[in-house]
């Protein structure tokens, strides 16, 4: 049998991928999707050690060690991983991704240095190939640089050395930075075309791996706070064109449909997100967004404590708990669902979650972690639905959430405007639970905070819904 | 390689893209993370030209340069695959497990 038939798997592979993110769309059937996808890459292994050893041999050191050693990595740190650093992993795992496909481009090309009759032929088979080879790299090496610098922002930072100082991850992007972005991408394609007519000069390989690497941090460097969400499915989506890309070096069809598919299915969540914030991607990615000119708070407010909210929240009717980042970041799911069902015990109060589409720091976020602490699917309601309820709720209780609330999104002016919010100020009462009165990501002042209706809880979220729930048993 | 075979592989390329567009059109924001994680886990594809290239470097009867780039290709390309699909499958146990008890 011809060696060329086994690429047969390569199709069936293809397909599952396809089934997998098809099946991933929906909630019932999710679970499998991820299996035929995990399936499908099994199957274009198992094709590719097939292939290799009909086709003279498996040298099996490098590979075995390949695949136990990063196999085993990725296991250990996918099982330890708490929830609420699921976003910085996925970014993480996507910047390997990239890795991974501009190391291929990279060993490709070093191999013609080492053996320069494995240098394709002049023409248009060298021409793909270096073409396909300088794409993939500058693609990959954005994604490598570009998701690092994402994983730290979204960690908020990192310390140096291990042991020294906690620094803050920097946000920072002036608009004449936009021009040296343009500049670097005209040069890493002008290297590449100059790698057309000279395919082993390593001074222009090692040129456009630093242009590339220097430009995916400065992609990411202006980007802050409820952007976040957006530019790691950016990068989600530039890994899978850098697999693609690799494709075409080697000539390998399951690269090609695998990465073209991430790339698309990754560009649209992209644009879904986008959407949510009612900001388009070139706004997103172009514009420096807050950090840089944070409002200063002039205003004060008398915080208010547990025993006098559980009062206050007597006999609520109907609850609409509003979760933010500040959740995620306490773990305090557990104690708002206990919240929840105390109420509904003890009251019969109708409680509901209102989801802003960019809480948290991924799309979702706030679903997972909820579903994590068992509440019923049903009671998580999106913006466009439960805005219209916000008038009938006793309270909407804010449990760090900033942004996504900020009544001045409605105005014209400023960093949030018209990003559509949660109209929680159109509740009867508001209970806020947050550390300070300290401006979100947006920089902006929140006028929410200040209202006559609304009572603060300053504090930690877990201790502060701990101490609330023993505040409700006891009244 | 032949014009003919560089056309297909455009072909494939842009019929993917066009697929993936219309795969993931409208996707509850509860998958949005799973999804997401679980498309970055199948760009992981690029496991298949590390093996081949980890394979092809020891050929020559010492490990070249190339062959170590793709091992280490080969060690991140895993981790991607591996840790994505783990991570994906334990967000989604914990989503799909809730509908279970709700129901």
């Amino acid at each position: 049998m011809d060696v060329a038939w086994m690429d047969l798997g390569y199709v069936l592979s293809a397909a599952l991928f396809i089934f997998g993110l098809k099946k991933l769309g929906h909630p019932r059937t999710a679970p499998r999707g991820n299996a035929y996808g995990a399936l499908g890459m099994l199957v274009a292994v198992l094709t590719t050690v097939g292939k290799m050893g009909l086709d003279g041999g498996i040298e099996w050191s490098l590979i075995v060690a390949g695949l136990v050693l990063g196999g085993g990595i990725g296991y250990i740190m996918a099982v330890r991983v708490e929830m609420t650093g699921m976003p910085e992993m996925v970014a993480l795992f996507n910047g390997f991704g990239g890795a991974a496909s501009a190391l291929v481009a990279l060993s490709e090309t070093w191999r013609w240095l080492e053996d320069s009759t494995l240098i394709p032929s002049a023409g248009l088979e060298l021409q793909v190939a270096v073409l396909a080879a300088g794409l993939s790299a500058l693609v990959g090496w954005v994604t490598l640089t570009g998701s690092l610098l994402a994983m730290f922002k979204l960690k908020g930072g990192f310390k140096l050395f291990w042991a020294g100082p906690w620094i803050k991850t920097p946000t920072w992007g002036p608009s004449w930075l936009n021009g040296v972005k343009v500049l670097l991408v005209v040069a890493a394609f002008g290297f590449i075309g100059a790698q057309l007519g000279d395919p082993t000069n390593t001074s222009l390989l090692w040129a456009i791996i630093a242009i590339s690497c220097l430009l995916g941090v400065i992609l990411v460097l202006p980007i802050g706070g409820a952007d976040m969400p957006v530019v790691v499915s950016l990068l989600n989506s530039l890994s899978g064109i850098a697999a693609a890309f690799t494709g075409f070096i080697i000539g390998n069809s399951v690269l090609i449909v695998a990465g073209s598919l991430v790339g698309a299915s990754g560009l649209i969540l992209t644009f879904i997100m986008c959407k949510a914030m009612n900001r388009t991607l070139a706004n997103v990615l172009f514009t420096s967004f807050g950090g840089s000119e944070k409002e200063s708070v002039t205003r004060t407010k008398v915080g208010s404590d547990p025993d006098e909210v559980a009062m206050m929240i007597d006999g609520a009717q109907k609850v609409i708990i509003v979760p933010g980042y500040g959740m995620a970041v306490s773990q305090c799911q557990h104690q708002v669902k206990e919240f929840a069902d105390l109420l509904a015990d003890k009251f019969d109060t109708e409680v509901k979650y209102a989801i802003h589409p960019v809480a948290g720091r991924m799309p979702g976020h706030m679903n997972v972690l909820l579903a994590e602490a068992n509440v019923p699917y049903e009671q998580l309601i999106e913006m466009d639905e439960i805005n219209s309820e916000f008038p009938d709720a006793d309270v909407a209780l804010v449990i760090g959430a900033n942004d996504t609330t900020n009544p001045a999104a409605r105005g014209d002016t400023g960093p949030l405007a018209g990003m559509p919010i949660l109209d929680v100020d159109l509740a009867r009462t508001i209970v806020i639970v947050k550390r300070s009165l300290s401006v979100g990501y947006a920089g902006v002042d929140n006028d929410l905070f200040y209202m006559d209706k609304t009572m603060m809880l300053f504090g930690d979220g877990k201790k502060m819904m701990t101490d609330l729930n023993n505040a409700i048993k006891e009244s | 390689m032949t014009p003919e075979a560089l056309i297909a592989s455009i072909t494939l390329f842009v019929l993917s893209i066009f697929l993936g567009f219309e795969l993931i059109t409208k996707v509850p924001a509860t998958l949005h993370t799973p999804l997401m994680s679980g498309a970055n886990a199948i760009s992981g594809i690029s496991v298949v030209g590390a093996l081949l290239g980890a394979n092809v470097a020891y050929e020559g009867g010492q490990t070249l340069a190339s062959g170590l780039l793709a091992f280490v290709a080969l060690t991140l390309a895993m981790i991607n695959v591996v840790g994505g699909f783990a991570v994906t499958n334990r967000m989604l146990s914990m989503i799909a497990g809730k509908k279970r008890g709700g129901a």
